[in-house]
């Protein structure tokens, strides 16, 4: 099996209008209408969905788990940036 | 299948302490592991091999199956059975996929199908001569295949866990098309009768072997039960099979091929269960060394497969290669 690896492509689904595109799984193939081909039969044979994207697996940039404490931490001691952190009178009703 | 996954896996692991505690100490907190997440070498090897061999026995397992489309005898029958055999190869897609992200590729995989260094669930090593073989497989395979995965849906590896799901979802209609099949021939006539028992004697034993080797020889069940790979033992999972199987079979006027069957009160902590026979595990190893009825002509035929299919993969990937060249 010396022939080139056939390119990954990452799938997202969106179940109805009204909701986001959500990453479903991947797929092998060797060009965009092939692989929108191929994410049609093997994502969608029940209704998953109305609307497919593809995205070369190459090409998405993901943040790397090693700096996961330094990127995502430094949210957890601000809890001045949520609404309960706020006292205010009970009788001034839902704010 | 899955238990059969883990038949010869290695889980020796070489990290430090302080690192493969860390690692437990997310496990135990029921955290999910994630692709890129630091792992033990052995818990990457052994998903490896299990989600692979997973993968391989969803694409072998449509052989048996689709040896009956072409003849099944009504429409209903005939669009159930292309559905399903679908569905498997979408299953064997699906975990390809989860499997691919440990750092494996997709062709490394099919590579150790074919040349006999992966295995595969020992089960699609059976020939399927008669139709009633299409209902046993069905009620039966899909049906212990449904309980191995659905604790899997809960495996501590986050890409396995929702193939899993998406698995499960589409298998309920698997096992229930071949409890309706079955049903339907002990309905018709002595011959028709005859064909199902025939069918459920041939596939009961095979379908328990599915769940692999008894947990006193299962010397890799025990680590994987600690990463939370698995939630089950095959005994355990094997003991469920036959508790909800065994009165199924009664409702439709089949019987177990068992003498030594029979109910027990003290099971399952006094709930109660089924007590079954000696498990033949020297034909479960000859079938999962090589030597089942069907192995030669399954790997044949994926084989044939591949190679036929080689010229559309080479043509398909020179068009795409020209088509970028043109627009650069």
């Amino acid at each position: 099996m010396t022939e080139n690896l056939m390119p990954l492509w990452e799938v997202f689904i969106r179940p109805r209008n009204g909701l986001n595109h959500k990453h479903v799984g991947s797929v092998h193939a060797a060009d965009a209408a092939m692989a929108m081909q191929a994410a049609r039969d093997v994502y969608t044979r029940r209704e998953e969905g109305n609307s497919i994207w593809i995205i070369p697996a190459a090409s998405i940039v993901a943040s790397d788990p090693a700096n996961a404490e330094e990127n995502f931490d430094p949210a957890s001691d601000k809890i001045y940036r949520h609404p309960s952190f706020y006292d205010i009178p009970d009788d001034v009703g839902h704010m | 299948m899955y238990s059969q996954g883990l038949i010869g896996a290695d889980t020796a692991t070489k990290e430090t302490a302080e690192f493969l505690a860390e690692f437990q100490a997310r496990i135990d907190a029921e955290e999910k592991i994630e692709p890129n997440d630091p792992m033990p070498q052995a818990y990457r090897n052994t998903l490896i091999r299990m989600i692979g061999q997973h993968a391989h026995s969803e694409i072998v397992g449509m052989l048996p199956e689709g040896n009956w489309i072409t003849r099944a005898p009504s429409l209903r029958r005939k669009v159930a059975l292309l559905a399903k055999v679908q569905d498997e190869g979408g299953h064997g897609l699906y975990l390809y996929s989860a499997a691919e992200t440990l750092g494996v590729s997709r062709e490394q995989m099919t590579e150790e199908l074919l040349s006999g260094k992966a295995k595969y669930s020992s089960i699609f090593n059976y020939p399927t001569p008669t139709w009633a073989d299409i209902g046993a497989i069905g009620w039966l395979v899909d049906g212990a295949a449904i309980m191995n995965q659905v604790p899997l849906c809960r495996c501590s590896y986050g890409p396995y866990a929702r193939a899993m799901i998406r698995v499960c979802k589409e298998e309920s209609f698997h096992q229930r098309q071949g409890y309706e099949l079955m049903k339907s021939l002990t309905e018709g006539n002595e011959d028709q009768k005859a064909m199902a028992q025939d069918a459920l004697n041939r596939w009961w034993w095979p379908s328990l072997m599915m769940f692999g080797p008894p947990d006193s020889d299962s010397q890799h069940s025990d680590q994987s039960m600690k990463w939370k790979i698995k939630r089950f033992s095959n005994d355990e999972l094997r003991q469920k099979f036959v508790d909800a199987t065994v009165p199924q079979a009664e409702l439709i006027g089949l019987t177990m091929p068992d003498p030594d069957l029979k109910w027990n009160n003290s099971l399952n902590n006094g709930a109660g269960g089924y007590d079954f026979g000696e498990i033949d595990w020297d034909e479960f190893w000859r079938v999962v060394k090589g030597h089942g009825m069907m192995n030669k002509d399954r790997i044949r035929a994926r084989k044939k497969a591949w190679e036929d299919g080689a010229w559309v993969r080479e043509a398909s990937l020179a068009y795409a290669a020209k088509q970028k060249a043109n627009a650069a």
